[in-house]
């Protein structure tokens, strides 16, 4: 009985739910928005590393090898708490986005470019050798066969900027876990942080199992 | 005779293997050129070179009066010149109609409707015409390699490459595509064609080139290339390929 009043509350998760769910919202928000910033530029830039001038080819592995090793919390402390020293002062979700979304460009270059060299040559030369130019090449032969191939590992990276969202909550961010943690403190009772686990769940685990069954279909595929 | 392929002192060499040690060649319009030799003689080299798949160090290349180099006269030759590959090269994330459609749409500026009507036309005439909306990974390799001819000649190039268009195909399949290009010699397209069907070379060619070690060593008509040839390469490599 104990138990039940202390993790799930009914009236205090009743009492929480538009806090949480305004909170979701936020999450999905700054969730989109870093995905698709990242997939933008992780496409210019894995097209960068594999076709461009070598400077820049050298340049776009840096940045790729520094963004996936740099840990989240402490590029988005940066960009909140040290950018302002150089008069740059973002808002909490100018900075989550930014922090997020270099971080899902550098694994989605990485990605795509891999997917892109899984192509076999054949096809792009026979592209060229109908008279498509590099960007018609691009979009209407290479980059439809490479994105099926990398469909589970992009989805994997959504995945992972959804879940890593919950770190902006030390920048100020309005998100999920922030509002759960503000209910938990007003309510003195943890229930909220149930909530806001099981809305993360509810997010999460149909993007998880998608991965796990367009991978299972694949490998029946690929048999 | 005006050359519309005009080739000189071609060399290309992967770092240090010479794949062309100077290749000189001219083809006519309307000729059928059929290139024979052993394997890493640069046969499949040389066409690769006429449109730039293969970038070359010395030489040039003339194709009706563009220089294969870069830039426009490039883009214009590619779109003139049609390619057929050993392996096909199908788009296997479009239909058979998407393949043949696409560089009429994106290259030419067709509209769907036009590029349409032509590629269906196309299909008919390689025997395609029921599969029009099937994927190249429902069709046999034949078929596929038709799909890439009525693909090739979607563009209506005024010269046509084969590179081995029968190597990665079945004995049984081999038959459909040649007569499919039997036909097509005589459309007055031009065809430099690289090929291990000595008979078929025969049939088809206006003139056979030998090529051995990066170079043209003999060339002349079928019934002389292959009835007298004057290089003791040429009649050694003959005899082996024909068993005789």
């Amino acid at each position: 009985m104990d138990l039940l009043d202390t993790f799930f509350n009914w009236p205090i998760l009743r009492e929480a739910l538009p806090l949480l769910l305004r909170g979701l919202g936020v999450t999905v928000l700054l969730g989109a928005a870093s995905i698709a910033l990242g997939f933008v530029a992780g496409l210019a830039v894995a097209l960068l590393r594999l076709y461009g001038p070598r400077p820049v080819r050298i340049l776009s592995r840096i940045y790729v090898d520094l963004f996936r090793s740099i840990p989240l919390l402490v590029l988005l402390v940066l960009v909140y708490y040290a950018l302002p020293f150089l008069g740059i002062r973002l808002s909490s979700f100018a900075a989550a986005t930014t922090a997020l979304s270099l971080i899902a460009c550098a694994y989605t270059a990485e990605i795509l470019r891999a997917g892109i060299e899984a192509i076999p040559k054949g096809q792009s030369e026979a592209a060229t050798a109908l008279g498509l130019g590099f960007a018609d090449s691009m979009c209407y032969v290479v980059l439809p066969q490479a994105l099926r191939v990398v469909t589970p590992p992009l989805t994997s990276i959504c995945i992972n900027v959804l879940k890593y969202t919950a770190l902006a909550s030390v920048v100020a961010m309005p998100e999920l876990l922030k509002q759960a943690t503000q209910a938990q403190a007003a309510a003195a009772n943890p229930t909220p942080l149930i909530g806001a686990a099981v809305l993360y769940l509810a997010l999460l685990l149909p993007l998880v199992r998608l991965v796990g069954s367009v991978e299972s279909r694949h490998r029946a595929a690929a048999q | 005779m005006n050359a519309q392929i005009r080739i000189r002192g071609l060399c290309k060499s992967y770092g240090r293997f010479a794949a062309l040690r100077g290749v000189d060649l001219d083809v006519a319009a309307g000729e059928v050129v059929v290139i024979i030799g052993p394997s890493g003689s640069g046969k499949s080299t040389l066409i690769r070179c006429i449109n730039l798949l293969e970038k070359f160090q010395e030489g040039e290349i003339v194709v009706d009066g563009h220089a294969v180099g870069s830039g426009k006269s490039l883009k214009q030759v590619r779109a003139e010149v049609g390619m057929v590959f050993q392996s096909f090269n199908l788009f296997p994330h479009l239909t058979v109609l998407g393949n043949v459609m696409l560089a009429p749409r994106r290259v030419r500026g067709l509209t769907r409707l036009e590029a349409e009507a032509r590629s269906h036309a196309l299909l008919e005439r390689v025997g395609l015409g029921a599969h029009a909306h099937k994927r190249p990974a429902q069709l046999s390799g034949g078929q596929q390699q038709r799909v890439a001819i009525a693909r090739a000649l979607a563009m209506e190039p005024r010269i046509l490459l084969f590179d081995e268009p029968t190597s990665a195909l079945d004995p049984e399949m081999v038959g459909e595509v040649l007569a499919v290009i039997q036909s097509l010699a005589k459309t007055g397209v031009t065809m430099i064609i690289v090929t291990h069907e000595m008979g078929f070379a025969r049939r088809v060619a206006d003139r056979i080139i030998f090529m051995d070690g990066g170079m043209i060593a003999e060339q002349g008509a079928p019934e002389q290339l292959f009835k007298a040839p004057r290089e003791p390469r040429t009649r050694a490599f003959l005899d082996a390929v024909l068993g005789s």
